[in-house]
C-alpha cells in the first residue's frame, strides 16, 4: 500500500475515488438542490453559481443528480463486487491449490462462463425480473467471476511449483500454513488490481443498463440515466454531455488507474528478487570516470578484428571498460570470466547489439581496417557475411513458427542472393557440414521438434550460411547436456580447422578454453585482466584472478582435501572501486592495488596482465 | 552393508502419466541405492536420466510407483502427510535454483525458522539465536536474518538455502544440484562448506548433479544413471578414474579437461570413438545405452543387462564390462568410511 | 486433414456450451414472475381461455419437458413468435442479423487495422506513441461506447452535419449511404476494440523484439523488415489473436448500446426493445443466435492459433 501511495498517479485516483465516495453519501450536505426538485424556470441551464453543473430540461440541478445518482452505482459496484470476490477468490484458490476434480470441474465451468457476453445474460435476467438491478448485479458478478478464477488458478499453479513450496512441504508445513506464508500474500495485490478493473466494468455497465432505461426508472436520478436525457436534448444543450458523461468517465479511469498502480507496486515488490544484481540508473556513480586513458597497446599487426578501448554502458552504468584484444584470421580466441563480467556484453557490442538498451560509448571495432562503431552501413554488410554469431541457449535461437529449411534458405539467399532451387543445395550443404545425417528431414520440422543439440547445430548452420571471417559464439555449449556439448565442440573444431573461419568463443569453461582456443582473453568486472596464448595461461597465469580460476576447478581437485577457492564475489558494477577490481579477493594485495587504476602491463612479449605484482609473479609463479 | 543405512531405497520406480492415450514415462526404473551414516552418495546423470526424481520421491515430492524407501529403517515410501511432517526434522533439501528457494517476501529469519515451525522444540535456545547461529556457520553476516533474499548473491542465496535445510539438524539432507548455477570460484566455497559441514555435524548427503567432476569431488560412493536405470556404481576415486561401463566412459571423455595437453591426449583418445548422437530409440527390452554404444552387440537391444557385482564395491549394468574392460585384480582405493 | 479434425473437435466441444446456455436462459425464463400466459390473454380473460393458452403454450408440463420441447422446436427452427408482433422470432432475427453483421465485421476490420498499425508503429518509434497508446488504453476502457457514441453524434451529425443522426440504410438501398449511416456507429463501436488491441500489440511485439532468436538474427545479417515484418509479427500475432476472440465478444456486447444510440435495426437493439417489453421468446432466440456467434468466433480464433502456431497444430 505504501508503494502504491508513492506514486502520483495512483494518489491521485484514490483521491477521485475516495472523493466520489464521500461525496455521493454526503449529498445532502454538498447541495441545497434535491435530485427531483424542478425549476421550470431555469431549463436546459449552463453552470451557473447556483446551479455548479447547470440545469436538465425539467430544470433539476444537475449536480445533485449527478451526486444522488451514484448511489445507485456504489451500490451496484458493491454487490457486483461482492458476488465477484466471493467465487472468484474461492474458487480461484481452491481450484490451483487442490487440483484433481475441484480444478477440472472449476475450469469447466469457468471456461464456459468466460465465452459469454455478459451483458446479454444480465438483459436476459432482467426480461425475467424488471428493473431488478440486484439481481442483475449479482449476475454480473457471477459472469465476471471466471476472470478472477483463472487469473488466481494460474498464480496459485505457478506459485505451488516454486521451489520454496516445496522446501515448505520438506520442512513439515501443514496445507494451511503454506496457504498463509508463502501463497496467499502474493495473491492479495492480484485480487486488488482485478477487483479495481472489475469495479471499472461494473460501473460502465451499471450507466449502460440506466442509459438503456433498465436502472432505476425516471425521476429516479442515476449516471447512465442522466446521459440518457442528455441524448434527448443532445441538439439543443449539449452542455448536457458533460455532467453527465465525465464523473462516470473519470470513475472508471481512476479505478483502473488504481489497479496499475496496485500491480506495478506489487512487480516493483518482487522484482528485487532477480534484478538486485542489475543496478539502476539512479544509483550511477562515477567509476573511476576517465576511462579514456588510451592505454598504448603493444603494436601488433592488425588482425582481422580490432578491438580498441571499447567501453559499454547499460542504464547510464559503464558495464564494460577499455577493453582492446585481437583476433587474427582463422585463431580462435576465448572469452573467459565469471557472469557479470562483462565478456558477452564485448561480444554482442562487436555486431552493436548491446543488450538492455545499452550503449558503446567509447572505443573501436575494427573488422577488416573498418570501424563497424562509426559505420552503422558497414556494420550491417559485416553481420553473417564478415562476424556471424551463435547464441547460448539454442532451443529459443530460432523462429519457432517457421521450420528450419525455411530459415536456413532465407538466410541463404540474403547472403549468396540465389533462386529458390539453389538455396534449397546450399541448405542441404550447410546441414551436411554440420553433420547432420538425414538433412530432408530435418528442413521439415519445427524448432520445437528438435533436441537441444541439434538446434544448436542448426544455429550454427544458420550462421555458417554466409561464410563468415569469423564466428562469435557466446556459451555455445552451456545449455547442453555433457556428451552432447562434447559434439558441438568437436564440430567447432574440425569446421574451423576446415574454413580457416576465425572463432571467438565465449565462455566460463577453462575446459571449452583448453580444447578449442589458441588464446586467451580473462575478463573481470568489465575489464581484460589478462592475455596469453592458451599453454601459456594454463601453465604459467600471470593474474591472482586467473590462477584462482584455474585452481577452483574440481576437475584438478585432489581427493578429500578442500577446493582452492577466491573469498568473496564479483563486485556489481556500481561497486567498482578506483584501484585493481579484484583486490578485495586477492592474497597478494596491498596498498598499491587500491589507490589507482592498474593499467594492463606486458611482463613479457605477448603477454598482458593487470597486475601491479606481475613482476613478482613472473618470478615467483602465482599462490595457488 | 556393515553399518545401518540412514537410507536405503529399493527398485524405486516413478512414473508420469502423461496424456491419456499414451503410456506413462518411467523416468525412474528399479533404481537401488543406500547412504550409510556421514557418507556421500553422489547421482550423476544427464538430463532425462531422472536423477532428480529419485531425490524428490525421497522427499515425498513425486509419488512412487514401485518399490520401497527406507529411511533411518523406517518404509517412507508411502508415507502420510503427518508422518512426512515427523521425518522433516532429519530429512532435508537443497535446490538447485537459489533464486527461486527462497520466498523473496520473507525475510531470511523468516525463511530459517520455518523449518522449526513443524516440531516441538528441544532445543531450549530461542529460535533467534538458533538462526544466528546458523547464519555465522554457513559464513554469512550476522545481519542476514533481517534481510530480504532480493538483496543476496547466487552464492550467498545457497549459503542461507544450506542454512535453512540444516536448522532443524538433520541426518540426511537431499542435494539436488545445489552447485550447478553457480560460477566457478563460488562454486568451490559452496562444495568446501558442504564437505565442512558434513564433517562437523556427521550428515549424509544424496549429492545430485550432471557434472562428474563435481560429485566425485564430493562423494564417496557414485550412482550412475541413464535414462532412470543404473548403468554404474562404485567408489568416487575409483569409478573415476577406471569407469567400467561404456555410458560412464562416455559421460567422462566428453568432460573437456581445463588443461590443452591433457585435452589433447583425450581428444587423440576419443578420435577412434565414434560419438554418435541418439538416432533410433532405445528398445524397451534391451540395455538403455545400446543405441548409443559403440560396442552393443544384438545381445545388448534384445536383454537389459542386470548390475552385476565387480571386485572393490563396485557394479555395472553391461553384458560386456568384464570382457572390454577387465577390473585390475587389486581395487584402485577403498571406500570412505 | 488436421485443420478438418481441429473443426470437428471444436465444434463438438462446444455442444456443451450451447447446451449450458439455452438451459440456463431457459430456466431463467421459467422464474419470470409474470405469466406469459396472462400476459397474453389480459386481465379480464376468463379461467377457460387461460388455461387453453396455458396448454398451447406447453406452460403445463413440468419444466425439462417444456426444455426438451423448446430444442426439438430449435432444431426443426422454430424458436416461436414473438409475443408482441406475431412475428415468428427466426424471421425477425433473421431480418435483423446482416445489420449487426455488417456492424460487427466493419468494427472488426477498422479496430484490427488501427490497433495494430497504432500498436506496431508506438513499439517502432517509442517516445511520445507509447504514451498516446497508452492514454488510448485507458480511454477505450473509461469511454463507455454509449456516451461516446453521443459524443460523436453532437460532433460530426449535430454541429458539423457531415453524418445522419441516427439510422440505417440496407446496402441494397443505396450503398453510398450505407457506408455514412455506418461511419459514426463503426467508430463509438471500435474505440475500446481498438484500445486493446494496440496495447495488446505493442507490448507483443516488444516482447518478441527482446526475445534470442531475434538478437541472432539481427547478428546473421537477416534484413530487418523481415524480421519485424516476417518473424516478429508472426510471433507476436500469437497472443494478439487470443486477445482477439476476447476483442469480437466485447464488440458483441457493445452492439447492443451502439444499436440502440443509432436506432439500428440490429439484434442488439432487438434484445433491449424485448427486455424492456418481456418480449420473452424473442430474447431466448437473441441470446441462441449470440450465442452461435460466439462459438463460431472462437472457433475461428482457434483456427487462426493453429495456423500460426505450429506447436499447437502438433498436439
Amino acid at each position: 500500500m505504501r508503494r502504491v501511495l508513492r506514486r502520483p498517479v495512483g494518489v491521485l485516483a484514490l483521491a477521485w475515488l475516495v472523493l466520489m465516495t464521500v461525496a455521493t453519501l454526503a449529498a445532502p450536505l454538498i447541495t441545497t438542490h434535491g435530485p427531483l426538485d424542478q425549476d421550470l424556470g431555469h431549463v436546459l441551464a449552463g453552470p451557473t453559481s447556483d446551479h455548479l453543473l447547470g440545469t436538465d430540461n425539467l430544470g433539476r440541478d444537475l449536480l445533485s443528480r449527478v451526486l444522488y445518482g451514484g448511489r445507485s452505482t456504489l451500490l451496484a459496484v458493491g454487490e457486483a463486487l461482492l458476488v465477484f470476490l466471493l467465487i472468484g477468490v474461492t474458487l480461484g484458490l481452491a481450484s490451483g491449490f487442490l487440483g484433481g476434480w475441484v480444478d477440472w470441474l472449476t475450469v469447466r465451468t469457468a471456461d464456459l462462463l468466460f465465452a459469454l457476453p455478459g451483458i446479454i445474460i444480465v438483459l436476459v435476467v432482467l426480461s425475467v425480473f424488471p428493473g431488478n438491478l440486484h439481481a442483475a448485479m449479482i449476475t454480473f458478478g457471477v459472469l465476471g467471476s471466471p476472470g478472477l478464477i483463472r487469473i488466481l488458478r494460474s498464480q496459485t499453479l505457478s506459485i505451488r511449483e516454486e521451489l520454496y513450496v516445496a522446501a515448505a512441504k520438506v520442512a513439515g508445513l501443514k496445507h494451511h500454513q503454506i496457504l498463509r506464508r508463502h501463497i496467499l500474500p502474493r495473491m492479495t495485490s492480484m485480487v486488488i488490481v482485478q477487483a479495481a478493473l472489475f469495479a471499472a466494468i461494473v460501473v460502465t455497465i451499471q450507466a449502460g443498463l440506466g442509459f438503456l432505461g433498465l436502472g432505476a426508472q425516471p425521476p429516479h436520478p442515476s449516471w447512465g440515466g442522466l446521459v440518457a436525457d442528455a441524448s434527448q436534448v443532445l441538439d439543443r444543450a449539449p452542455w448536457m454531455l458533460i455532467p453527465s458523461g465525465v464523473p462516470l468517465v473519470l470513475t472508471v479511469m481512476a479505478l483502473a488507474l488504481l489497479g496499475d498502480a496496485v500491480r506495478d507496486a506489487a512487480v516493483e515488490g518482487w522484482a528485487v528478487t532477480k534484478t538486485a544484481a542489475v543496478p539502476t540508473a539512479a544509483h550511477a556513480v562515477a567509476v573511476d570516470a576517465p576511462a579514456t586513458t588510451e592505454e598504448e597497446l603493444p603494436s601488433e599487426e592488425a588482425g582481422l578484428l580490432s578491438i580498441r578501448n571499447l567501453s559499454v554502458e547499460i542504464g547510464g552504468i559503464p558495464v564494460v571498460q577499455d577493453v582492446s584484444f585481437q583476433i587474427a584470421a582463422g585463431e580462435a580466441l576465448g572469452v573467459v570470466g565469471e557472469s557479470g563480467c562483462g565478456k558477452s556484453v564485448t561480444a554482442l557490442g562487436i555486431l552493436g547489439l548491446v543488450p538492455g538498451g545499452g550503449r558503446i560509448t567509447h572505443g573501436q571495432v575494427l573488422f577488416d581496417g573498418v570501424d563497424l562503431v562509426r559505420s552503422p552501413t558497414a556494420l550491417a554488410k559485416v553481420r553473417g557475411a564478415g562476424i556471424a554469431y551463435v547464441s547460448q541457449e539454442p532451443m529459443v535461437a530460432l523462429d519457432p513458427t517457421f521450420m528450419v529449411g525455411h530459415q536456413l534458405a532465407e538466410a541463404v539467399r540474403r547472403h549468396q542472393r540465389c533462386d529458390r532451387r539453389a538455396a534449397r543445395r546450399h541448405v542441404t550443404e550447410l546441414l551436411d557440414l554440420v553433420n547432420f545425417p538425414d538433412s530432408a528431414a530435418v528442413v521439415r520440422r519445427y524448432p520445437h521438434q528438435l533436441s537441444g543439440g541439434m538446434a544448436q547445430r542448426v544455429a550454427i548452420a544458420l550462421a555458417l550460411a554466409g561464410r563468415p571471417k569469423l564466428l562469435i559464439a557466446d556459451e555455445p555449449t552451456t545449455a547442453l547436456d555433457v556428451t552432447v556439448q562434447a559434439e558441438i565442440l568437436t564440430l567447432l573444431r574440425t569446421l574451423q580447422a576446415e574454413t580457416g573461419m576465425a572463432v571467438l568463443i565465449v565462455t566460463h569453461d577453462w575446459g571449452v578454453v583448453a580444447d578449442l582456443c589458441h588464446r586467451a582473453v580473462v575478463m573481470y568486472a568489465g575489464q581484460v585482466v589478462e592475455q596469453a596464448d592458451v599453454e601459456e595461461t594454463f601453465t604459467r597465469p600471470l593474474h591472482p584472478y586467473t590462477a584462482g580460476l584455474l585452481a577452483a576447478n574440481p576437475h584438478l581437485a585432489r581427493e578429500g582435501e578442500p577446493l582452492p577457492t577466491i573469498p568473496g564475489t564479483v563486485p556489481t558494477p556500481r561497486d567498482w572501486p578506483i584501484g585493481c577490481r579484484f583486490a578485495a579477493r586477492c592474497a597478494l594485495s596491498d596498498d598499491a592495488c587500491t589507490t589507482q587504476p592498474v593499467p594492463l602491463a606486458e611482463p613479457l612479449r605477448g603477454r598482458l596482465t593487470r597486475c601491479v605484482h606481475s613482476q613478482r609473479l613472473l618470478v615467483e609463479g602465482t599462490p595457488a | 552393508m556393515t553399518s545401518p543405512s540412514v537410507l536405503d531405497v529399493e527398485d524405486l520406480t516413478v512414473e508420469f502419466r502423461q496424456s491419456r492415450r499414451t503410456p506413462p514415462l518411467r523416468a525412474v526404473n528399479k533404481v537401488s541405492l543406500n547412504i550409510a551414516p556421514g557418507e556421500t552418495v553422489g547421482l550423476v546423470g544427464e538430463s532425462g536420466s531422472g536423477k532428480s526424481t529419485i531425490g524428490r520421491a525421497v522427499l515425498g515430492l513425486n509419488p512412487v510407483h514401485s518399490g520401497r524407501i527406507h529411511f533411518e529403517g523406517r518404509d517412507i515410501t508411502r508415507a502420510s502427510a503427518r508422518t512426512r511432517r515427523g521425518l522433516s526434522a532429519r530429512l532435508q533439501v537443497v535446490f538447485q535454483d537459489p533464486y527461486s528457494s527462497l520466498n523473496p517476501a520473507r525475510t531470511i529469519g523468516q525463511t530459517l525458522a520455518e523449518p522449526l515451525l513443524a516440531h516441538s522444540r528441544t532445543d531450549e535456545r530461542p529460535i533467534g539465536q538458533r538462526v544466528a547461529a546458523m547464519l555465522e556457520r554457513v559464513g554469512m553476516p550476522a545481519d542476514t536474518a533481517d534481510r530480504y533474499p532480493g538483496q543476496f548473491s547466487g552464492g550467498q542465496r545457497q549459503r542461507i538455502a544450506i542454512a535453512r535445510a540444516l536448522m532443524p539438524e538433520p541426518r540426511l539432507v537431499i542435494c539436488d544440484e545445489p552447485v550447478s548455477a553457480l560460477d566457478l570460484s563460488i562454486q568451490a566455497q559452496v562444495m568446501n562448506l558442504l564437505a565442512d559441514l558434513q564433517r562437523d555435524l556427521d550428515l549424509s548427503y544424496l549429492f545430485i548433479a550432471h557434472d562428474l567432476p563435481v560429485v566425485s569431488h564430493l562423494s564417496h560412493r557414485i550412482v550412475v544413471l541413464y535414462r532412470g536405470q543404473v548403468m554404474e556404481t562404485g567408489p568416487a576415486g575409483a569409478l573415476y578414474t577406471f569407469p567400467v561401463h561404456p555410458y560412464t566412459r562416455a559421460l567422462l571423455a566428453a568432460v573437456p579437461q581445463p588443461d590443452p595437453r591433457a585435452q589433447r591426449a583425450q581428444r587423440a583418445r576419443a578420435g577412434q570413438r565414434t560419438a554418435s548422437s541418439p538416432s533410433a530409440a532405445a528398445s524397451p527390452r534391451g540395455c538403455a545405452f545400446a543405441h548409443r554404444c559403440p560396442h552393443a552387440i544384438d545381445l545388448c537391444h534384445s536383454e537389459r543387462p542386470p548390475l552385476l557385482p565387480l571386485t572393490g564395491g563396485r557394479a555395472a549394468a553391461c553384458h560386456r564390462s568384464t570382457e572390454l574392460h577387465p577390473l585390475p585384480a587389486v581395487p584402485q582405493s577403498q571406500p570412505h568410511t | 486433414m488436421a485443420t478438418f479434425r481441429l473443426v470437428v473437435r471444436r465444434l463438438l466441444s462446444s455442444t456443451p456450451f450451447l447446451f449450458l446456455v439455452s438451459a440456463l436462459t431457459f430456466v431463467l425464463v421459467s422464474l419470470v414472475p409474470g405469466d406469459p400466459a396472462r400476459t397474453i390473454v389480459g386481465q379480464h380473460a376468463t379461467v377457460e381461455q387461460y388455461e387453453a393458452v396455458r396448454g398451447r403454450l406447453g406452460l403445463d408440463e413440468p419444466l425439462p419437458v417444456q426444455y426438451g420441447d423448446w430444442l426439438v422446436r430449435v432444431f426443426h427452427g422454430d424458436l416461436g413468435a414473438s409475443l408482441f408482433s406475431g412475428e415468428p422470432v427466426t424471421s425477425v432475427l433473421n431480418n435483423r442479423l446482416p445489420v449487426s453483421l455488417s456492424l460487427i465485421i466493419a468494427g472488426t476490420i477498422v479496430s484490427g487495422i488501427l490497433g495494430v498499425s497504432l500498436g506496431l508503429l508506438s513499439a517502432r518509434r517509442g517516445g511520445l506513441l507509447v504514451k498516446v497508446v497508452d492514454g488510448l488504453a485507458l480511454l477505450g476502457l473509461a469511454v463507455p461506447a454509449f456516451w461516446f457514441a453521443l459524443v460523436l453524434i453532437a460532433i460530426g451529425s449535430v454541429q458539423l452535419r457531415w453524418f445522419p443522426v441516427t439510422g440505417y440504410v440496407p446496402f441494397a438501398d443505396d450503398p453510398a449511404e450505407w457506408g455514412r449511416s455506418l461511419v459514426l456507429p463503426v467508430l463509438s463501436l471500435s474505440l475500446g476494440a481498438v484500445a486493446i488491441i494496440a496495447k495488446q500489440t505493442r507490448d507483443s511485439v516488444l516482447d518478441t523484439l527482446g526475445r534470442d532468436f531475434v538478437r541472432v538474427m539481427q547478428a546473421n545479417g537477416f534484413s530487418q523488415l523481415s524480421i519485424l515484418y516476417r518473424h516478429v509479427l508472426r510471433n507476436a500475432a500469437l497472443p494478439l489473436v487470443t486477445v482477439l476472440g476476447v476483442v469480437l465478444v466485447n464488440l458483441l456486447a457493445a452492439a447492443v448500446f451502439v444499436e440502440t444510440v443509432f436506432a439500428m435495426p440490429g439484434l442488439g437493439s432487438l434484445t433491449q426493445q424485448a427486455t424492456v417489453q418481456h418480449d420473452i421468446p424473442v430474447i431466448q432466440g437473441a441470446v441462441l443466435y449470440v450465442t452461435v456467434l460466439v462459438v463460431i468466433v472462437n472457433l475461428l480464433v482457434d483456427l487462426l492459433y493453429s495456423r500460426l502456431d505450429p506447436r499447437v497444430r502438433a498436439s
